[in-house]
């Protein structure tokens, strides 16, 4: 779920359906994962120089058995990020923003061939304490498919592993409150239409996010599936990743006195 | 004196300075007054270091520029050695600069201030003054003819030099006040032209005229050999000048940080294991402490503000409001702020509104998890919402006598022009939406 902060929306929720859990290859899942994922797996690496915040990761959603998570690998710094990366290709990475070596934007960047691979790519998912929109911006643009802050509740976390193991993006509301500030509406003509604007539609799905709602209420919210949420999610992270707007984090970044 | 600003404690208790206090007794040093001086502050520093008046100073220097000029030399050489400070004697103090430190050697800094009128009457005065002893000095001979040179070569230097003390004086002030670059180079330029001329004036005199071309030619040659010479170690000093310039102000940012953490991180850090069986009390602790840090790392100014300002735009409106609300009811509440404008009247009813709800979100919904705020400025319109997952609640339940939301929320945002409305969201939880629309802009 796209909520770093929101409602344990765990798989005990009204509407479960074990029986669309069950196909593993279907993305863009209408429940969230969890416990209740009909035995869904994900491997996952851990990426953060502060080994007190690995163990409480690792304590929090490595316990296989409950969670589906099985933790393959640790990191804490870039060289062994790369390392421990290419050795055991897991599916998710949760990659931290600042690490030494050069920041989790380096390892992104090195591990380029491994996000694009068509059999099994490894997808990235930031988590990080930063406020700061060009560290936030950064780690999007470098590749990764969505940003938490960490302090996410181990559910939520589960969650948004298993989103992210399906392609889906993963905001939360201060990045979604980022990426409206960046995309806000300039008088700077777009370099390329299709990825340098947010289309209405989008917009109102980011305000929604920015609010706190989860992927789920936006949907009744606005009167469309979640797989169409999840969509318009994802076509604002290729924007994101795509637009070639320099001035993206700038603006993100700069208070916008309006 | 000089207190670090933009700190409050847990309690929000102003702190005490954060330095120790300024010693009351700095030792006195000679320094040539930067403010309210009329040619190199000579004669202000002086007397600010006599305890005299400075108009004596300055009477003696006149008589000594009498006395064959003695006076002017004294004056240069004072303005060569001594460096320039601030201070002197009846200057009207510029209110001081509010910085978190003084000056490694004890200066106060200075906030920029405007030339003043009386420079110009001083440099007339001095025009006047030169002429008078021009007329009436006697050095014998054709002494006499070389003194109008000298007189344009003194000229010159004089304005290059205070041309280098106001370059000095600018570091102090705040940086970034670039717009006087072409004025600068006009000035250096004029004063070598001055004193180009005054030493051309004085070869003419002398005779030399005719050998003029391959003397400036010669003079040329040795000015190109020294700068091949002394080129590369002068740029090498001013580089290694800069880079310990560049470390001194590292190593100051880091005094700071480590200023701050000791401060406030490690005070509260204390409360935390002074108050560990006290859950509450350790998360409203911890997230207090939590929002001063990143205030203050991510601000772009650095140390933030000072938390006694009221708040001018509106997101630091709506992070201020929350900050309390989430110190005073224990609740985490977490905004995101898209856009920013400047406060209003009517954006200030809209934040108390704001505040209203927060507190009741916090109050009867805290329960369900952290409070989300979100604020956004589009065009004209301001739209805030506040929504907690709480058990949620029905406005049409509350009894007519209970005002507080009728009236601190919807009461207030209707007589200032803005809407407010109140939902249940569908799957738990109560969102409070408020819109306004701003002032047109006066300006």
């Amino acid at each position: 779920m796209s909520d770093a902060n929101g409602p344990v929306e765990s798989g005990g929720s009204a509407e479960e359906t074990p029986s669309a859990a069950a196909s593993a290859e279907a993305t863009g899942k209408t429940e969230p994962a969890g416990a209740a994922a009909g035995g869904r797996r994900v491997r996952v690496v851990l990426v953060d120089d502060h080994r007190m915040f690995r163990t409480g990761v690792q304590a929090e959603i490595g316990q296989t058995e409950r969670t589906g998570v099985e933790v393959v690998g640790e990191a804490a710094d870039v060289d062994q990020a790369v390392t421990v990366i290419t050795a055991t290709r897991p599916e998710v990475v949760l990659l931290d923003v600042h690490l030494p070596g050069g920041g989790g934007v380096e390892v992104l960047r090195r591990c380029a061939p491994l996000m694009a691979d068509a059999e099994q790519p490894v997808r990235f998912l930031a988590l990080s304490v930063s406020d700061a929109a060009e560290d936030v911006i950064g780690v999007i643009r470098g590749g990764a498919r969505g940003y938490v802050t960490k302090t996410i509740t181990g559910t939520d976390l589960v969650d948004s592993v298993f989103r992210v193991q399906d392609g889906d993006a993963v905001f939360s509301p201060r990045l979604a409150g980022f990426v409206l500030d960046a995309f806000a509406s300039t008088d700077a003509p777009p370099v390329d239409e299709d990825l340098d604007r947010l289309t209405q539609r989008e917009r109102e799905v980011l305000r929604l996010i920015a609010r706190g709602y989860a992927y789920k209420e936006i949907a009744k919210q606005l009167f469309i599936s979640v797989k169409t949420v999840e969509s318009h999610v994802s076509a604002v992270l290729r924007k994101l990743q795509l637009s070639n707007r320099h001035e993206l984090t700038r603006w993100a970044t700069a208070r916008r006195l309006v | 004196m000089s207190r670090a600003a933009g700190r409050v404690n847990i309690d929000g208790m102003p702190e005490a300075a954060a330095l120790p206090l300024d010693d009351p007794r700095p030792p006195r040093k000679l320094y040539r007054s930067s403010d309210g001086r009329w040619l190199g502050g000579v004669a202000r520093g002086l007397a600010g270091h006599l305890g005299l008046p400075v108009v004596w100073v300055r009477l003696v220097f006149v008589g000594l520029f009498m006395a064959d000029g003695l006076g002017a030399l004294l004056y240069a050489a004072f303005w060569f050695f001594v460096p320039l400070g601030v201070g002197g004697v009846g200057a009207q103090r510029p209110p001081a600069f509010v910085s978190t430190e003084t000056a490694p050697d004890g200066r106060r800094r200075l906030v920029a201030r405007k030339p003043d009128k009386g420079q110009i009457l001083a440099l007339l005065l001095m025009v006047v003054v030169a002429l008078v002893f021009v007329g009436n000095v006697n050095l014998g001979g054709g002494a006499t003819a070389y003194l109008w040179p000298t007189v344009l070569v003194g000229a010159g230097v004089a304005l290059v030099w205070r041309q280098a003390d106001n370059a000095r004086r600018a570091r102090w002030m705040e940086v970034g006040r670039r717009r006087r670059r072409t004025l600068t180079l006009l000035r250096s330029a004029v004063g070598v032209l001055l004193v180009t001329a005054g030493v051309t004036g004085i070869f003419v005199l002398q005779g030399s005229a005719a050998h003029l071309g391959s003397v400036l030619q010669a003079a040329l040659a040795v000015l190109v050999g020294i700068a091949l010479l002394a080129g590369p170690y002068l740029v090498r000093m001013t580089q290694d000048l800069s880079e310990e310039r560049l470390m001194r102000i590292r190593a100051q940012e880091r005094a700071e940080v480590a200023a701050h953490v000791h401060d406030s991180v490690l005070h509260t850090l204390t409360l935390i294991q002074r108050s560990a069986d006290n859950g509450n009390e350790v998360r409203r602790l911890a997230r207090a402490q939590e929002r001063d840090l990143r205030a203050w790392l991510y601000k772009p100014e650095g140390t933030g503000k000072d938390e006694a300002d009221e708040p001018d735009t509106l997101a630091e409106a709506v992070r201020r409001h929350a900050a309390e609300v989430e110190d005073k009811h224990g609740v985490p509440i977490e905004v995101v702020v898209v856009g920013d404008c400047p406060l209003d009247e009517g954006l200030t009813a809209q934040m108390q509104a704001a505040r209203e709800a927060m507190v009741n979100a916090a109050k009867y919904g805290g329960e369900g998890g952290a409070v989300q705020v979100y604020a956004e400025v589009e065009g004209r319109t301001v739209f805030v919402s506040v929504r907690d997952r709480g058990p949620g609640f029905d406005l049409d339940a509350i009894p007519v006598d209970r005002m507080g939301v009728r009236e601190s929320i919807i009461g207030r945002m209707e007589r200032n022009g803005g809407t407010a409305r109140l939902r249940a969201v569908p799957d738990g939880g109560t969102e409070v939406e408020l819109e306004m629309e701003r002032a047109e802009k006066t300006s």
